[in-house]
């Protein structure tokens, strides 16, 4: 017998009976969580620009200390309670949904690179036969320069995995997900 | 330790998707992936801690009653009631315990409990069409819901989607999700629906129909069907003596 992985299918557009009506989590990390606080505003668009009013976005996440909350994660630091790491949230009309969290520490990469500040990200959505991986990184951190994942990705595309911060917030960050056409967001093959 | 783990980080990659057995993106005859798949490349990237790990569920994420949907409200939901039942493995065949499995569908008259469905057919007040478990310790679940009908939808001149439950789960890793659908035998509709058929690979296409099982069925009260999910699992298990 072969164990094939299962095929994916799309989420379809009534997802929201099951996965978010009840189970919606804007919350990532608890406001007890060690760390800088981060309102984050994530933005689908499809290639004609249009938002995507019927995308589910998850996110995951280390803590403030760069740990996963997972028993695969091997580092010996303990992660913090506060922070489950984990949201989920559909977006609106606008092709929006805000996520309430803290900057994540640095993670191991391959080799001996730290991997800069980052939040990995699924998206769904009727139209898509499977989820799409992309990452948002925070703009201005120094951290980016030395990023080993960001260095995969041809340098005039990595802004597209820049969240940008409000000025008129602190602590508020923007991140728009360009599924196609002018400034593509950079989707990976996980 | 293998060649195939990072040393450094401590991480077992995931065993990557063979050809065809995943849909392509986009896929024209499904109208509208064409503007919602990017064009571009994917940028390849080995696995590192941020995708081999993930969210974990405990019993505190599911509620009594969860995953029988004809138990939601006071009455009985209209239709033919079923039992779906099986195993998430991984694509090593092991076992994924505690594995979160959602749920939802269209009733027995092809509706959506949804404010967007237009589809002209009854909404049953005592059926919701969603459910979650979890796996047990062999990566067993059950539902007991009723059969949901098929529906029209507007991709193409009189499209009809077949029969199916469409399932969510979160396995160990990030890069285990996996959003799928559960088809019926022998539906009709197969040939003429894209989304059944984006997938390639006919062995691909076909597992994604659960099977009739009498072992499962229940006398005097409900029919069985058999659906075993696949996971991605590890390349290898690492620290494993
Ligand atoms: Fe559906």
């Amino acid at each position: 017998m072969d164990f094939v992985p299962t095929a994916s299918q799309t989420v379809g557009p009534f997802f929201r009976i099951g996965l978010t009506e009840k189970y919606s989590k804007p919350c990532i990390a608890a406001p007890q969580a060690k760390g800088e606080r981060v309102g984050l505003s994530v933005r689908v668009l499809d290639g004609d620009g249009a938002p995507v009013n019927d995308a589910l976005i998850e996110i995951w996440q280390a803590d403030a200390s760069g740990k996963y909350k997972h028993p695969d994660d091997p580092q010996s630091k303990t992660s913090d309670p506060g922070c489950d790491g984990f949201g989920r949230l559909g977006t609106d009309e606008q092709g929006h949904c805000q996520f309430d969290t803290i900057k994540p520490g640095r993670v191991p990469g391959p080799g001996n690179a730290l991997q800069a500040p980052h939040l990995n990200v699924a998206v769904f959505a009727r139209g898509m036969l499977k989820q799409f991986y992309t990452r948002i990184y925070f703009a201005g951190d120094p951290a980016n320069q030395q990023d080993p994942v960001l260095a995969l990705v041809p340098a005039e595309r990595r802004e597209t995995l820049v969240a940008q911060s409000d000025p008129t917030q602190p602590g508020f960050w923007r991140f728009e997900m360009h599924l196609q056409g002018e400034g593509e967001t950079v989707f990976f093959d996980v | 330790m293998g060649p195939s783990t990072n040393e450094r980080s401590l991480i077992t990659p995931y065993r990557r998707h063979a050809a065809g057995t995943q849909p392509p993106a986009p896929y024209e005859p499904y109208k509208s992936t064409i503007k919602r798949s990017p064009t571009k490349p994917l940028i390849f990237l080995p696995h590192t801690l941020s995708e081999v790990t993930g969210p974990l569920f405990g019993e505190d994420a599911i509620a009594e009653n969860d995953n029988d949907l004809t138990r939601h409200y006071p009455g009985e939901p209209q239709g033919e009631r079923i039992i779906v039942t099986g195993r998430v493995l991984d694509s090593n065949g092991r076992p994924v315990p505690q594995a979160l499995i959602e749920i939802w569908q269209a009733n027995a008259a092809g509706r959506y409990r949804h404010a967007k469905d237009q589809h002209p057919a009854p909404v049953d007040p005592n059926f919701g069409g969603c459910g979650r478990t979890l796996t047990d310790d062999n990566g067993s679940y059950r539902f007991v819901t009723i059969a949901p009908g098929a529906y029209p939808w507007f991709n193409h001149y009189n499209a009809w989607r077949p029969r199916h439950i469409h399932l969510s789960l979160f396995g160990r890793a990030f890069l285990t999700r996996l959003v799928t659908q559960m088809y019926f035998p022998d539906d009709p509709l197969f040939p003429y629906d894209p989304i059944f058929n984006s997938i390639p690979d006919e062995k691909a296409r076909q597992r994604m129909i659960c099977k009739f099982d009498m072992e499962t069925t229940q006398p005097q009260w409900a029919l069985g069907y058999k659906f075993n999910i696949i996971l991605r699992g590890p390349e290898q298990t690492p620290f494993e003596t």
